[in-house]
């Protein structure tokens, strides 16, 4: 918490090269389609999707396997790009850039959370926490102080030594979170990030998202997992890589009576 | 199953043995737990509180003569409203199943509009559950009632997925298949 703090001065100079963060969404996606060659047939993953995420929200995308929600998160962060359409991050549009431009914005801009942690394993868990701050030009004594933090905030502060192999499967995944978040990025963009995860590890996820939500934090998040999505300000769903809106899930009045059949 | 049957009804009138068959086909192993009476006990029901009539008696090859009972205006006003109301929190299973079986027997609503109302009302709950889980102490007893009914919504869900599978390949147009993918 304390570095949070410390790194807003540093955050918002960032944030400046990035555009006017204030005036629209976070991450815009205009018309975007993304079409695959699987044998002879073409797959349309991606169809003309519109979105606007605005800054600070928490987004679940649901759909079933294959429907195309990695490869929409994938064009989101900038990791692929779309055959039509626009992404827009932090008021740039990205899909045009080059692909070094590309890996800068993406570096700094964009905190990947993925299903199996990718953590290094040779690296111990402070390290794979420093290694995205290094990589964007940050001290190494900066980068050090800022891992600590962030695994003191995700309840690893006694592990930053471990490496990943000694770490249980909801502790890797919050290395991974802290990772994503060392250079303050505009977007979390969680791909499946308790598809792996036993229940008590999903709720230690889940509540530590609850927390960066707390703090401002724009995260994305690509699940098939009903609970998981229902912690979400606002769920699309993709069917055939088209998005349809449901209402937000916390509208309406309480349900709980009713769920445990004293209202009937 | 007074709305079940008077929705079976909404396509033409049919007698008891008729209607007992149907279910059984939408109930499968579970339709052999309905009371082979229940059906006639229903239409008899039904009959007295003017939502349906009996039309006439059909000779059958053997056995009794069969009642044709069909539908009153009244009868065919209820289903509507059946159809439009939603199943609650916690419908059972068998229940929405009959009510999308009726939906796309009496042509009076599509199926697939039904799992959806169902599924953002199921989605909503499950947000409230799921807040209060995680504000929860892990391991108290409340954190662990609301996990059994924060995964009995998750199980719902689930299997509305598979109605939606089920049903979108059964519609002509359904809005999901868009024509196609009638297997």
């Amino acid at each position: 918490m304390t570095v949070r703090g410390g790194r807003r001065g540093r955050g918002l100079s960032r944030r400046g090269d990035r555009g006017d963060v204030a005036a629209g969404p976070v991450l815009r996606a205009v018309g975007l389609s993304r079409v695959y060659q699987q044998g002879d047939s073409t797959v349309l993953a991606v169809d003309r999707v519109d979105l606007d995420v605005p800054s600070g929200q928490t987004l679940a995308v649901t759909g079933p396997s294959g429907c195309g929600k990695s490869t929409l998160l994938h064009l989101l962060g900038g990791l692929d790009r779309p055959d039509e359409g626009e992404v827009w991050l932090g008021g740039q549009r990205i899909d045009l850039l080059g692909e070094r431009a590309l890996a800068r914005l993406r570096r700094r801009a964009v905190g990947f959370v993925h299903q199996d942690f990718h953590l290094m394993d040779e690296l111990t868990a402070a390290e794979n926490v420093e290694l995205p701050a290094l990589l964007a030009g940050d001290s190494p004594r900066t980068a050090r102080r800022r891992a600590a933090a962030l695994l003191d905030r995700v309840g690893l502060a006694d592990r930053g030594r471990h490496l990943p192999s000694r770490l249980s499967g909801g502790q890797r995944q919050r290395v991974a979170i802290a990772r994503a978040l060392v250079n303050e990025p505009l977007v979390v963009l969680a791909d499946e990030p308790t598809g792996n995860l036993d229940t008590t590890a999903t709720h230690d996820v889940l509540r530590l998202f609850a927390e960066l939500r707390g703090t401002g934090q724009t995260l994305v998040l690509v699940t098939h997992d009903e609970r998981v999505a229902a912690t979400a300000d606002r769920l699309i769903s993709l069917r055939d890589g088209a998005t349809s809106e449901d209402t937000s899930p916390a509208s309406g009045g309480s349900q709980l009576g009713a769920l445990l059949g004293w209202e009937e | 199953m007074q709305d079940v049957v008077l929705a079976l009804l909404v396509k033409g009138p049919s007698h008891g043995y008729d209607l007992r068959g149907r279910l059984r086909t939408a109930l499968g192993p579970l339709g052999e737990t309905l009371n082979a009476g229940q059906v006639y006990v229903t239409l008899s029901r039904l009959e007295k509180t003017g939502l349906v009539v009996r039309e006439r008696e059909d000779a059958s090859e053997r056995g009794p003569r069969r009642k044709v009972y069909a539908l009153t205006g009244a009868g065919r006003e209820r289903v509507a409203g059946w159809l439009a109301e939603p199943a609650g929190p916690r419908a059972d299973v068998a229940e929405f199943h009959l009510k999308l079986v009726a939906a796309a027997e009496s042509g009076m609503a599509d199926p697939l509009t039904l799992v959806d109302a169902r599924r953002r009302e199921l989605r909503r709950g499950l947000a409230e559950v799921q807040h209060a889980v995680l504000t929860c102490d892990p391991g108290s007893e409340a954190g662990l009632l609301l996990e059994g009914v924060a995964l009995r919504l998750q199980a719902d869900l689930r299997w509305l997925e598979a109605c939606e599978r089920t049903w979108s390949a059964r519609a002509p147009h359904g809005k999901h298949g868009e024509g196609g993918g009638n297997g």
